[in-house]
């Protein structure tokens, strides 16, 4: 496999006449055009950085669309299916920080979010049959939150963890933060577009999570700022979803199931179950984690990602289990479901791709698409 | 007199100490942490979670061991 593309950055002089889809040094970086995984997403990718979107539709909405029905058509499990899943990450990408050399104007073009809306069916119902939905009796906020801490504890979680804590050679390591990169990085995003859906207790428990999550209102300390100084001390570029081509389609799955939960204010249950079931399943696995990469030799720099986790989350998760889904349950009981299935969707899609890291490197190989190929700088 | 006005708010000097059942001790507001010779602990957040079960690895902070621990609470 050839190395990775290196992404152009904004780095030379740019006289203020930057081209239409760049961002100046310094503001939210765009993910790099990926490499398409099959007819959908190379005519998407063909589309989008043919220039801004033409006045009128006819040449490429139809074509798109039926690409699009074709490729689901195709698709015999939407998760496991490479060209569909990075179709749909592009897609809300432009939702996110954007695409690079792809005009901003493409965000609400109907004939986009049309196709979109032909992917995220067969994925939506991928995404049920995959979690299943967990039942509750309880509407109460202390009641609700018991059967969710019961609900995550029969998860059988972190094995990925374990192995990270205590066999996985640099490599290994590498590839896991590599992957990992393409969520930590924009680390709380999707969970907050559930705050203007949101009124009362359950608002303000959801704004005391993620002002943490954001470093309390500090430069340089939100979580994604901690994750890429963690990527630097590995030696890894710290850039944002540089390792979109090496990241597997579980990996994808687990990314655009945020994406797709968070955007749609019907789902915003289920958006904020998965940020419950996320925190939920955090402090034991970022206490493994660390212990890891110490064990492997990295610095506290490297380490204090995952430190400030076991600290952060297991504050988080007592206040996204009570204050947040247990406060929102009882506000609204008709979101009990959704609120469960969101917490059974996360612990699906995020084991669906541990599983698949901890396969490959069982059988000897590396977890990524294509192997890291830089050298590591110590 | 507005709607507002009636609601009643906490102050910004108010502090809470919150128990999660079979968890930690929430702490919110600006009490000061200090150890067993009378230091600081410094505080890294708005919203600690204190360990009562016994079990954590960075006291005095919870770090989710009572989940795996068997500890249960009272509250």
């Amino acid at each position: 496999m050839s190395s990775l593309p290196v992404r152009e950055t904004g780095s030379g002089p740019t006289n203020g006449a930057l081209p239409r889809g760049s961002a100046p040094r310094g503001a939210a970086a765009r993910l790099p055009v990926p490499r398409p995984r099959g007819p959908l997403s190379a005519l998407l990718l063909t589309t989008l950085t043919a220039g801004p979107p033409p006045e009128s539709a006819d040449s490429w909405a139809s074509p798109l669309l039926w690409a699009a029905e074709e490729a689901a058509d195709a698709a015999d499990d939407p998760l496991r299916d490479d060209d569909t899943q990075l179709a749909l990450a592009v897609l809300y990408e432009l939702h996110h920080r954007g695409v690079e050399r792809v005009d901003d104007a493409w965000e609400w073009e109907p004939g986009l979010l049309s196709a979109r809306r032909v992917l995220e069916v067969p994925f939506e119902a991928a995404l049920r049959r995959r979690a299943g939905q967990p039942v509750a009796t309880e509407s109460d906020a202390a009641g609700f939150a018991r059967r969710l801490f019961e609900f995550v504890a029969d998860d059988d979680g972190p094995a990925l963890a374990r192995y990270l804590a205590r066999r996985a050679g640099r490599e290994q390591a590498r590839e896991w933060l590599a992957l990992r990169s393409l969520y930590q990085l924009r680390e709380a995003d999707p969970h907050s577009w559930a705050l203007p859906r949101l009124a009362g207790a359950p608002k303000s428990a959801l704004v005391e999570i993620q002002a943490d999550e954001y470093g309390g209102g500090r430069t340089g300390r939100t979580h994604a700022e901690l994750f890429a100084r963690t990527l630097r001390g590995a030696g890894l570029d710290d850039r944002y979803g540089r390792y979109v081509d090496v990241a597997p389609v579980p990996v994808l799955a687990a990314l655009n199931t945020m994406s797709f939960l968070g955007l749609h204010r019907r789902l915003r249950g289920a958006i904020i179950g998965h940020l419950a079931a996320y925190e939920m399943t955090s402090p034991i696995p970022s206490r493994l984690y660390g212990d890891g990469f110490r064990r492997l030799g990295y610095d506290t720099d490297t380490t204090l990602y995952f430190d400030e986790h076991v600290e952060a989350d297991a504050v988080h998760e007592q206040i996204a289990a009570r204050d947040l889904a247990g406060r929102l349950v009882e506000q609204e009981p008709g979101l009990r479901d959704d609120v469960l299935f969101g917490a059974a969707v996360c612990l699906a899609v995020e084991g669906d791709a541990a599983a698949h890291t901890l396969a490959c490197w069982n059988e000897g190989r590396s977890a990524l698409r294509a192997p890291l190929d830089d050298p590591e700088e110590t | 007199m507005t709607a507002h006005d009636e609601v009643p708010r906490p102050h910004d000097d108010e502090v809470t100490l919150a128990a999660c059942p079979d968890g930690p001790l929430l702490l919110r507001g600006p009490a000061r942490i200090v150890d067993d010779r009378g230091r600081d602990v410094p505080r890294h957040r708005a919203t600690v979670a204190l360990c009562r079960c016994g079990g954590t690895a960075i006291p005095p902070w919870c770090d989710g061991t009572h989940k795996v621990n068997g500890y249960r609470s009272e509250t």
